[in-house]
């Protein structure tokens, strides 16, 4: 076991913990942009960059980059940003980035990045400039393929869950909230819906005709139907593909194309509705997610006010809860990127509540502790061995 | 010319309210805001030349989106920023 840094993205800023070997005792930083609205953080595990997307309330939307892990920080020189228009048409604006990865090992000082509106975005310079993925961004069918930014989730829709293939830096995943998961095998240039199998806001492609699903609804391969809130490709063995989507919990094994629910396997009364999922890098069984009350009006919150996460150890055949520590009254939130894993061995995990709290688990989800609380709401966790 | 810069932006001027710009419009104002002070227009300006919501520019004591607003030597332009929100 070693020490380790969390950076903690939140509404009002960037906060960082600091552990001691043992990851018991955990030291809080002072915030860094505080007032800035930091929606995702991520250390680069090829250089000692990290890229920060940030923006305020009103000022535009940027990233920050710091190239001696954190410690001093300066601006993007061209952040992701469209194409002025033609007069006289209309043209997008980027209103923030949501999402950052770091580029194939092959490729240092690559990174991609997510936005909303729905774009990809791609650096060659350690995050300084950024430039659009045109093979997407500029497709003929970008409406078809994607959320219109005045709809949908609250925050507008977001391209996430960029994922890249260990074995081949021209295969990479995205996935659409909403708008689908997509791949490309030729760095971008073209992509693919993966969608096979997924459930999608108005019609679950396993289900009988019934009052809820009239004959007149018809499963779509494309468009913002389909929700995916968070897509994991595992570290080793990255055929395995888990989805934790608005519709369930999904599993998939390449190069099969279509998505198994093997959320069906939750207890009833728990569901399988939430927005995280995590895998164990060592072990392509294993997953655990955070389920949310999807019933009525969506509240979100643990299911019945008891919250727990859930791990399957058999390829989401079964599943077992996982409260110990937690609160047993308690109304969480976990947004899509505030859950984590070390690395380590035992896996540590990690959860940020909306709440403002960060729960750590440093056995695997067997028991979980408290490490921090009253900060403010809490978007993404993301873990940096030190 | 002088441009008075809003708190929220003072991080791109070491600090400072005030600050000289040079620019027959607001445009090449902006831009050369801009390679004074690197980024502090994007946080202003989208990229569709759209003075952002909530942010204000005022030239002659008139508040104007217009870019394309000519300037004369020694006007000021000021920079607010709306602080609506939690």
């Amino acid at each position: 076991m070693s020490a380790l840094r969390l950076l903690v993205s939140t509404r009002k800023g960037l906060f960082t913990l600091q552990s001691d070997s043992r990851r018991t005792r955990w030291t809080l930083s002072v915030p860094a942009f505080l007032g800035h609205i930091i929606q995702h953080t991520v250390a680069d595990p090829r250089s000692a960059t990290v890229l920060c997307s940030a923006k305020t309330g009103h000022l535009g939307p940027t990233i920050f980059r710091s190239t001696d892990g954190g410690t001093s920080w300066k601006e993007a020189e061209r952040p992701p940003a469209f194409d002025k228009a033609a007069d006289g048409s209309v043209g997008r604006t980027v209103a923030h980035t949501f999402w950052l990865t770091p580029g194939h090992a092959s490729e240092p000082g690559v990174w991609w990045a997510g936005t909303s509106p729905q774009a990809l975005w791609m650096s060659a310079d350690d995050g300084l400039n950024w430039a659009s993925v045109r093979g997407f961004n500029d497709h003929p069918d970008y409406a078809l393929r994607t959320e219109d930014p005045q709809g949908g989730t609250p925050d507008g829709p977001v391209l996430h869950s960029i994922r890249i293939d260990p074995r081949d830096a021209n295969h990479m995943y995205f996935a659409l909230s909403g708008g689908g998961v997509w791949e490309t095998r030729d760095h971008g240039a073209s992509w693919s819906p993966l969608n096979q199998g997924m459930a999608t806001v108005v019609f679950d492609p396993d289900a009988p005709p019934s009052e809820d699903q009239p004959t007149s609804l018809q499963w779509q391969p494309i468009g913002s139907d389909h929700d995916p809130h968070c897509v994991q490709i595992h570290p080793q063995w990255p055929d395995v593909m888990w989805q934790q989507n608005h519709c369930g919990i999904y599993r998939l094994e390449r190069p099969a194309t279509r998505w198994r629910r093997v959320g069906r396997n939750m207890p009833a009364h728990v569901g399988d509705i939430g927005f995280v999922i995590e895998t164990h890098p060592r072990d392509p069984d294993i997953a655990w997610v955070f389920p949310m009350d999807g019933t009525d009006v969506w509240p979100r919150t643990s299911p019945d006010g008891n919250p727990a996460v859930y791990m399957t150890r058999d390829r989401g055949e079964h599943w077992s809860c996982q409260n110990s520590g937690f609160p047993s009254r308690a109304w969480f939130t976990v947004k899509r990127q505030a859950m984590a894993q070390d690395g380590q061995d035992p896996l540590g995990l990690y959860l940020g509540m909306t709440s403002g709290e960060v729960w750590c688990s440093i056995n695997e989800g067997a028991h979980w502790s408290q490490i921090a609380a009253h900060l403010p709401e809490i978007y993404a966790v993301e873990t940096v061995p030190v | 010319m002088r441009v008075l810069i809003p708190s929220p932006l003072q991080s791109y001027t070491a600090g400072a309210r005030r600050v000289t710009a040079s620019g027959e419009t607001l445009r090449m104002l902006l831009d050369d805001l801009d390679r004074r002070f690197p980024g502090i227009r994007f946080r202003m300006i989208d990229e569709q030349d759209n003075v952002r919501p909530h942010m204000m520019i005022y030239v002659r004591g008139e508040r104007t989106r217009n870019l394309n607003t000519a300037l004369a030597d020694h006007e000021e332009v000021v920079i607010m920023q709306a602080l609506s929100g939690g």
